[in-house]
């Protein structure tokens, strides 16, 4: 199985006025395609940094990060924000919905910047929708929803442009245990049935079970298994 | 769903918010263009001075009479088509009080309506005019503020002029546009040079000042001189000027109210400007997460930008569009109880392109700092805001 994302020597510096904060370490980690990679690790252990740094949001102090043979951080801002609509799909803890929208107006936003027909763009939001089980829910917003449904459908907006790589920061930090395990079902159905790469930062033993490998991190040093 | 639905949905998510804002800057317009109307209303004589009439008067001040005799002189100037004269009567219409009060000018009947080709009075009307001692001609306006008729009698206790007047109105001129006065009284000068002469008054023989129509408006500052040059040693000298500096040297004499009216007109812009930048700011701080997560989803600043700055114009211009329909019945209104006050209250283009314009230029500067602020945000700073 072919690398997908390659991560050399990558080491992440915090300054605060004066003051330096180390977060990462001269980290290197290799993720193949097809992987579903759960990083662990207490808070403040650099997780969310990584993870930052891996889907684009964040660059590096030193070292290299290549995602598909792009070196991402030699990339500019608006170079970087068309690579992160291609390649990219976020899962949050928080889901980080649009109040204001519905779910299939939340699910169509990364579908904006794409030349798709409008037809095209309906037919990708149901498909979507249907695959997380919210078929029936797309005029729904976010606060006729309960927190489960809420995540599904970040997980569809997260899959709709079809990325190269999902990336799911404590996914089911904010989930009661039920929902939870659905959402990780999902992802772990993403993974082997839509061949999805996926990498989560989980606080969670139980959830990282759901991976196929698993990373620990620790003061901004990746440990080995 | 495009980026025009979600800013529509972003202003509806306060509505509260956005509708205070909007009637606040409604509000604001509306006072910017009853200020800007009163402004452009107390100077409406100099923009609605023609090109092709000079004005005579005394040299010393506009008090001054000047004397009859120079009528015929005048006439034979070259370049003088015509010339025409008024004195100011002032008088009192039954009292002192602000409705009763209206100019009252004696003219000279035989010439004033071809100097003022803009105001219209028909034919017959300007025989019996001509003909008629004591009659008087007055405007439209003022004819149907006080239900003045052919053939009523106005009269008039005179103060400058003292003895009581009546006036026979024979007519009723109208204006050929907006920017006509329709609010004046013009009555037969003879009429009341004949009473100066029985009373021996000062004032026997002596005019106000001189309406003189030139063939070339581009040779009225050669004729200004020719007339004062005529006059230099006479002890009633002249000061000839175009009818438009005339007209600004009575509005340069409220110059500070106009001046002040014009600096509150722009700080209620200036007030607008804060209110919707208040508001825009509230608004982009709160969703300052969500900036991000469209940012971490592929949006540029650019969209971003668009966001804030297209909810800021849209609140602006929405406010400033009912502000501005707004203007006109308020004006309609003001004009109206004021009609002798501002005989011509008319919203002008230039005030309601200065509203659209300061609408415009307030929606986009307000957005300015929130849109700069949100550019500049680090995605992942943005994602650790709670909204």
């Amino acid at each position: 199985m072919s690398t997908l994302v390659e991560v050399k020597n990558v080491t992440k510096v915090y300054k605060r006025d004066t003051m330096e904060i180390p977060v990462l370490q001269n980290i290197s980690l290799d993720v193949p395609e097809g992987e579903f990679l759960a990083l662990m690790g207490p808070s403040g252990s650099g997780k969310t940094t990584l993870l930052n740094l891996i889907s684009g949001i964040d660059q590096p102090t030193s070292g290299s990060i290549l995602v598909g043979g792009t070196d991402i951080a030699k990339l500019n801002e608006s170079a970087l924000a068309k690579w992160r609509s291609n390649h990219i799909g976020f899962v949050f803890q928080f889901y980080n919905l649009m109040p204001v929208l519905t779910a299939f107006e939340n699910v169509e936003l990364p579908l904006l910047l794409t030349n798709l027909s409008k037809k095209e763009k309906q037919q990708r939001v149901e498909a979507v929708l249907s695959v997380v089980g919210l078929a029936d829910r797309m005029d729904h917003y976010p606060k006729q929803l309960s927190g489960g449904q809420q995540q599904r459908v970040a997980i569809a907006r997260a899959i709709v442009s079809d990325p190269t790589l999902i990336i799911g920061d404590e996914p089911t930090g904010d989930l009661d245990r039920k929902s939870a395990e659905e959402i990780l079902v999902l992802l772990s159905r993403l993974n082997s049935e839509f061949k999805k790469t996926i990498i989560m930062v989980t606080h969670d033993p139980h959830a990282a079970e759901s991976a196929h490998t698993i990373q620990h991190l620790d003061k901004g040093e990746l440990k080995s298994n | 769903m495009k980026i025009l639905k979600l800013i529509y949905k972003n202003l509806l998510r306060h509505k509260l918010r956005s509708l205070l804002t909007i009637a606040g800057i409604a509000i604001a317009v509306l006072a910017f263009g009853l200020l800007r109307t009163v402004v452009t209303a107390w100077s409406y004589g100099v923009e609605a001075a023609s090109a092709d009439r000079l004005i005579t008067r005394h040299a010393v001040a506009f008090i001054f009479p000047l004397p009859y005799a120079y009528k015929g002189q005048l006439e034979q100037l070259e370049g003088v088509k015509k010339v025409s004269y008024a004195s100011w009567f002032q008088g009192t219409y039954k009292d002192q009080s602000f409705e009763n009060f209206f100019p009252r000018l004696a003219v000279d009947p035989e010439t004033i309506f071809d100097v003022y080709p803009e105001f219209t009075l028909p034919a017959d009307q300007l025989t019996a005019f001509k003909q008629q001692r004591n009659g008087c001609v007055i405007g439209k306006k003022l004819a149907e503020q006080h239900g003045f008729k052919i053939g009523d009698i106005i009269p008039v206790t005179g103060d400058i002029y003292p003895g009581n007047w009546e006036f026979t109105v024979v007519g009723i001129y109208y204006g050929k546009d907006k920017t006509a006065d329709e609010t004046q009284l013009f009555f037969n000068w003879e009429y009341m040079n004949e009473r100066n002469r029985q009373t021996e008054s000062f004032a026997t023989d002596q005019i106000g000042w001189y309406i003189i129509q030139v063939d070339d408006p581009n040779q009225a500052a050669t004729i200004s001189e020719a007339i004062d040059a005529l006059y230099v040693n006479s002890p009633a000298k002249t000061k000839t000027e175009t009818e438009k500096a005339f007209q600004q040297s009575f509005v340069s004499l409220s110059g500070a109210i106009i001046a002040s009216m014009e600096v509150v007109s722009y700080v209620i812009i200036g007030i607008i400007l804060m209110v919707l930048a208040n508001t825009i700011i509230m608004a982009a701080r709160e969703r300052i997460r969500e900036y991000a997560v469209l940012k971490t989803l592929g949006f540029t600043n650019f969209h971003v930008v668009g966001l804030i700055a297209g909810e800021s114009l849209f609140i602006s211009m929405l406010g400033g569009t009912v502000g501005l329909i707004l203007t006109f019945p308020v004006s309609q209104a003001f004009g109206d109880a004021f009609p002798t006050m501002f005989p011509v209250f008319a919203v002008q283009p230039t005030t309601i392109a200065m509203a659209i314009g300061f609408s415009v230029l307030v929606g986009v500067i307000a957005s300015i700092f929130p849109s700069y602020r949100s550019a500049t945000m680090r995605i992942v700073d943005g994602l650790r805001q709670i909204g």
